[in-house]
């Protein structure tokens, strides 16, 4: 399935086992896949319990893409992305405990309970959010590479050379939004790659019903000049493999790229939606290709992985989810003082300026200039 | 004014006893954007014809040979597009400056420029800034019909998170200019094409102009008239006017709408006991509006009158000479509501 070209797939310290990276590693990946899974059901219970409140978009089904994409990245790799965003957040490192206070709206979450579900930023990891509407995400992920370009071109004259992920549904294929970005970051030869995470359905339309040449969603891409790849987003470890080579040809060339990365989502869109619009044979056949199961295999097959050491890290995954919803509970709603602050970084008039989240220290942030020179009762 | 003149970066260009020269607006806009892109490598240009065509206005004429392709970037009609790669570019601290060509073409970027800029740090906790500005032509041209005519902030002043600039004078574009451009915060800035040409004195040493500070522009005892931006200059005629008539008017040029220096105005109409509000965009739920019901809580016990309020007619605006004319806030219709207010129609 997947059609990435040349340069050669990298191969690392895995001898006869045919994995693309040490066990070590393929073991990390498995945990975090699980850690997702996990922390995804725990988070319909508590949807379910009325613990979390909004919309809520879980990600199970599509473990291996966020998991498998980031580490395909360096660390220093900006990423934006969607509303189904936890997945993202957690394989890029943040803790399951500042995720879930997010969720539960408390003072702990990674954005203090101003963000939610749809909003999980996370600086220190190089998240640049989670973005509710659809297909908005995809400039800002476009100016992310202008501003890494522009750090190594115009301010540092260096060459820290990062590629910036920007992903998308297939529902914000259709968005105007996706093609100006499209446009401008073959224009300005910027190294920002387009994931389309295509689970086939926006909300409940059939790919089908909105997209015109939904069997090949590259083709959106070629007339802006985009390099091109269709990846088994099902299986990490083609993933990792298949944007590996992509993104390190991205770092070289500066250059825009779009993946048709083929997944499916096991749940509905959101929690309220009761999947109408397919048919339970359909879902059973996806979940036949669980991306968790296959890695399972994979890993049993080439002896890095048995039963007992599944049971020990299902253990641990479970015990740290169970621990994210203790810490959850017992965080402190947003406290009020909170509502006027963090609208803009200066102080005036009722705003009272900035502060970082908990998780990041919980500092004041600095303004660096007092636009307003402090003069008091203003509006 | 006292607080102002504390502030060793500002000196208040109408009074200053420092040198001038006398340059159009659209200089004293590029002369701030050059100063601080000097000062300041994470500052750049992006927009519309603003680099090879020297800026469909020519607001940022000669800046691509002083600072190259790589800071003063043309782009394509691709507002959303190109705002959006702004901000994402300020997300990661850079401190873009977007040229829209008028800002009625900024309604096609309304998702970016409402609903990431403005939320992006509250959103995030408090881990994203959005340091940016978004200047351009605001409100009616010469005969450019309706959809080129738009006074955006009618819309844009009722979204949180975001400043709004509106100068009058290019001493007040250039160190309002200025200061956007330091600011942690995004800032809308409104220029009007029929002020691009005007000149006026600039000092030729460096001042800031804070946000949120008011101009008093004619000191008078009858009543208030507060506006900003472009109907300040029909403030004046109008004052003119009426000073014949026997009614002394004082003239405050709010210059940024948010932040509201409501200090000033409720000090002069403690005084004058009337005001009007002026305001370039339609009435219904505007900055004029508002700034009349802060009038009314605050001055309630002062004022003579009900605050009177002269906007642009509530209806598209149009092309023809006349009826554009007829529709803007002119002298005329500002004249007869300052009678009205003071009781002198």
């Amino acid at each position: 399935m997947s059609q990435v070209a040349p340069p050669a797939v990298p191969t690392a310290g895995a001898g006869a086992l045919s994995l693309p990276v040490s066990p070590t590693t393929a073991l990390q990946w498995l945990r975090d896949m699980h850690l997702i899974r996990e922390f995804e059901v725990r988070c319909m219970q508590s949807y379910q319990e009325k613990k979390i409140g909004g919309f809520c978009h879980v990600y199970i089904g599509q473990e291996a893409v966020a998991v498998g994409c980031v580490a395909a990245m360096r660390p220093e790799d900006p990423i934006v992305t969607a509303y189904r965003d936890h997945g993202h957040a957690l394989a890029r490192g943040m803790t399951s405990r500042a995720c879930m206070a997010e969720m539960y709206g408390r003072v702990d979450g990674c954005a203090k309970g101003k963000g939610g579900s749809m909003h999980m930023f996370d600086r220190p990891n190089n998240l640049f959010g989670g973005h509710g509407i659809v297909g908005a995400q995809t400039p800002l992920g476009v100016g992310l590479a202008f501003a890494t370009k522009y750090e190594d071109e115009v301010i540092n004259g260096g060459k820290s050379r990062r590629v910036s992920l920007s992903f998308l549904g297939d529902g914000a294929v259709n968005q105007g939004s996706f093609y100006e970005a499209m446009n401008l970051s073959g224009l300005l030869d910027l190294p920002v790659i387009f994931i389309i995470e295509n689970n086939g359905y926006s909300m409940g339309t059939a790919i089908q019903r909105g997209t015109t040449m939904s069997h090949d969603l590259c083709i959106k891409g070629r007339a802006h000049g985009l390099r091109e790849a269709t990846i088994d987003g099902m299986d990490v470890l083609s993933v990792y493999r298949d944007m590996k080579a992509l993104v390190e040809w991205c770092r070289e060339n500066s250059r825009p790229a779009i993946v048709d990365m083929k997944c499916y989502r096991f749940k509905g869109h959101s929690m309220s939606d009761p999947r109408k619009y397919r048919t339970r044979e359909e879902e059973a056949h996806h979940e036949s290709n669980d991306p968790i199961i296959t890695l399972e295999h994979t890993l049993t097959h080439a002896g890095v992985l048995d039963e007992a050491k599944l049971a020990a890290m299902l253990k641990l995954v479970r015990e740290e989810v169970r621990e994210a919803i203790a810490f959850a509970n017992a965080s402190e709603v947003t406290p009020e003082t909170e509502l006027y602050k963090d609208v803009f970084v200066e102080p005036w008039g009722k705003y009272t300026g900035s502060s970082l989240p908990e998780f990041m220290g919980g500092a004041t942030n600095a303004c660096t200039f007092r636009a307003t020179d402090g003069k008091e009762g203003l509006v | 004014m006292s607080a102002v003149m504390s502030n060793p970066l500002f000196r208040e260009p109408l009074s200053i006893a420092g040198a001038t020269r006398e340059i159009e607006f659209r200089d004293a806009v590029r002369e701030a954007m050059c100063e601080e892109m000097r000062r300041d490598k994470r500052v750049y240009l992006l927009g519309e014809e603003v680099a090879q065509y020297d800026g469909a206005y020519k607001v940022s004429k000669g800046m691509l040979a002083e600072f190259g392709a790589g800071r003063v970037v043309d782009t394509p009609i691709s507002e959303s597009g190109f705002s959006g790669m702004a901000i994402g570019s300020a997300m990661l601290g850079l401190r873009p400056i977007v040229e829209f060509m008028s800002w009625s073409f900024a309604l096609v970027a309304a998702d970016p420029i409402l609903n990431n800029a403005p939320k992006m740090l509250y959103m995030s906790g408090g881990q994203f800034g959005c340091p940016i500005v978004f200047r351009g032509n605001d409100g009616a041209g010469g005969q450019l019909g309706s959809t080129h005519s738009w006074s955006v902030e009618g819309l844009f002043s009722n979204v949180p998170g975001v400043k709004i600039v509106i100068p009058s004078t290019p001493a007040d574009a250039k160190g309002l200019m200025k200061t956007a451009i330091r600011d942690d915060d995004p800032v809308f800035f409104m220029e009007s094409e029929r002020l691009l040409s005007m000149k006026g004195h600039v000092p030729e040493a460096e001042y800031l102009i804070p946000f949120g500070h008011a101009a008093i522009r004619r000191a008078g005892k009858d009543c208030t008239l507060c506006s900003w931006g472009r109907p300040v200059h029909f403030c004046m005629e109008a004052a003119e006017i009426l000073a014949k008539e026997g009614i002394d008017c004082e003239v405050i040029d709010l210059r940024t709408i948010r932040p509201l220096d409501l200090p000033t105005v409720i000090a002069s109409v403690r005084k004058t006991s009337a005001a009007v509000v002026v305001d370039q965009s339609w009435s219904f739920a505007s900055p004029g509006s508002e700034l009349a019901a802060q009038i009314h809580r605050h001055c309630f016990d002062d004022l003579d009158n009900f605050v009177h309020r002269v906007h642009s007619d509530d209806v598209p605006t149009p092309y023809a000479v006349a009826l554009e004319q007829e529709y803007l806030p002119n002298v005329r219709k500002i004249c007869e509501a300052v009678r009205s207010a003071t009781y002198r129609a």
